[in-house]
């Protein structure tokens, strides 16, 4: 049972439009939160009101409207500092995504900092968006790809991690839970690591910020990345957070409007931070939407939000364990409410096309961590990702499912 | 049978199911009919890119007329993969180019048409249109 009442859950439930819809014509089961989440109605509205009413271009403007859009739009920014604590909001860049803040620190910070023979620390369960780049910087330098492997549960080794940091090592890059095993890292821990030879830490935290406060400045990062639509606000906006001292010193890549101070054929300079940053005619009407997300989340509270996704990922673990057969892949004592599982001679693509007839959505496949299954010696997993909306009644629905699955491939 | 023919076969069959688990459930059962790939054409250059599972398709041609076999490691998929043997097998490679592919959203199979990473199906006619092509040149070079 949750803790909360049923007519609070239900009240939530009711907050997210689309899940009431049907699928196949029966009622949607949305367990696929890690790929994205869904969206609160206040968000939607922020959306859409923004081009009923509050549009036009910011930063440039003498006119109210413009004026309106900006001050709101710079609203939104002060508001993601304060959720994640950073020290100011001069140090939030807003981007696409978290794929394109790592692409932004991954091109920036290696141009000026990264040399031949050079290291860059990854982990072995790290999301393609958070090796790539950092890969492709080191193959235009000359420098070399570290990898931190994984312990049996899927926990973050750091006995070896603490051997991988040496006077080659540049920038150490982890994401903050693992999209595919659930796994929460020490990000506190292996930031002091880092630290304690001056290199700096960059943290993919687009599965980060929707299942927990996050405070940029307890854990001492020296940059965070998020993306707004894991976090029930819209695709197409996201973030950076990068200490003051950092985003002074690297370049941009996105240049042209809107990031410059003066321009001449001459010569062109380029203006402050965050705006240095950010090329271009902003996504205001998306970073709307994020400020609804994050007004959501605080409305919400920490509490309820944590209370429901512990409650289900031990409910949902148990009721998995119970079915002979199946496999949890990743069992890390710190768990986001993400599950990977395999059912002994059913291949997952199987599996996932008939549990998705029945109305539920979860994910199949390698979940863009190739080499993290390559290390545990698979092809893919079946993931069920929860978020607070979810029900124990649902989790019921997708065990009935996997004994269907059984049943029929037997 | 001609292509056009098979295909009209197919959707006759399929078409007798109102229940998508039946249509699965036959899907399956088809899959166990597969010409299976022999062992040794399992190699990674008859595997299939685009797929969730891994899926083998291998051809040979014959007196003027290809043949496919294949063999994958879901069940689905080599349902799938039966349906197009079924379709394409025994054709010459001018039929096969020229066939049209639109049946399979007439069998019900709707989902398994949409382009994301999983989809297997795509791939695999890509495959064998692409095979068919090869020995149209060939016979032409002749």
């Amino acid at each position: 049972m949750s803790e909360f009442p049923e007519s609070k859950i239900q009240s939530v439930r009711n907050d997210f439009p689309i899940l009431s819809r049907s699928i196949y014509g029966k009622p949607l089961v949305y367990f696929d939160n890690a790929a994205t989440t869904q969206k609160p109605r206040t968000v939607i509205d922020a959306i859409s009101n923004y081009y009923l009413k509050d549009n036009a271009n910011v930063h440039r403007g003498v006119h109210y409207l413009s004026q309106q859009a900006t001050g709101a739009f710079e609203d939104v920014r002060k508001k993601v500092a304060t959720f994640i604590n950073a020290g100011s909001s001069t140090e939030i860049v807003f981007t696409r995504g978290a794929t394109e803040a790592i692409n932004l620190v991954a091109w920036s910070y290696c141009e000026s900092f990264l040399n031949a023979g050079d290291e860059i620390i990854v982990s072995v369960l790290e999301h393609h968006s958070n090796i790539v780049p950092w890969q492709a910087a080191c193959e235009r330098k000359g420098a070399h790809l570290k990898i931190i492997p994984l312990t049996t549960e899927g926990e973050l080794n750091l006995e070896v991690y603490g051997q991988l940091l040496n006077e080659h090592t540049k920038m150490v890059a982890v994401s903050h839970i693992s999209n595919t095993l659930g796994t929460i890292n020490p990000i506190g821990e292996i930031v002091a690591m880092a630290h304690s030879k001056n290199i700096p830490v960059f943290v993919d935290g687009a599965q980060g910020l929707s299942h927990g406060p996050v405070d940029v400045q307890k854990l001492d990062c020296d940059f965070y990345a998020f993306s707004a639509h894991k976090m029930y606000g819209p695709m197409g906006i996201g973030g950076l957070f990068g200490k003051t001292s950092w985003l002074e010193k690297i370049q941009p890549y996105q240049l042209g409007g809107e990031m410059i101070e003066k321009v001449t054929f001459a010569k062109t300079t380029y203006t402050e931070i965050p705006y240095k940053f950010e090329a271009g005619t902003p996504n205001v009407a998306d970073v709307m939407g994020l400020g609804a997300a994050i007004d959501y989340l605080n409305g919400l509270g920490w509490d309820f939000i944590t209370s429901q996704e512990n409650g289900l990922l031990k409910y949902a673990t148990d009721r998995l364990r119970e079915v002979e057969g199946i496999t949890i892949i990743g069992t890390a004592a710190k768990k986001a409410a993400i599950i990977s599982f395999l059912i002994e001679g059913i291949h997952f693509f199987d599996a996932g096309t008939i549990i998705d007839h029945m109305g539920i959505a979860v994910r199949t496949g390698s979940h863009c961590t190739q080499p993290l299954m390559d290390s545990l010696g698979i092809s893919g997993t079946l993931r069920a990702s929860m978020a607070f909306y979810n029900t124990r009644q649902e989790v019921d629905k997708l065990i009935d499912a996997i004994q269907r699955v059984k049943t029929l491939f037997a | 049978m001609t292509i056009n023919e098979t295909i009209d076969q197919l959707i006759k069959e399929f078409n007798q199911f109102d229940d998508w688990m039946d249509k699965y459930n036959y899907l399956i059962e088809m899959g166990r009919s597969v010409p299976l790939i022999d062992e040794t054409q399992k190699t990674d250059s008859n595997l299939i890119v685009g797929c969730q599972s891994r899926v083998w398709l291998s051809s040979e041609y014959r007196d003027g007329l290809i043949y496919f076999t294949a063999d994958s490691d879901a069940v689905i998929t080599k349902g799938i993969a039966y349906l197009l043997i079924r379709v394409f097998s025994g054709h010459t490679p001018t039929e096969i180019v020229e066939a049209e592919t639109t049946f399979l959203d007439k069998i019900g199979l709707k989902e398994h048409l949409s382009p994301t990473r999983s989809n297997g199906l795509l791939s695999m006619v890509k495959q064998i249109k692409l095979y068919a092509f090869a020995y149209q040149v060939k016979e032409k070079n002749i």
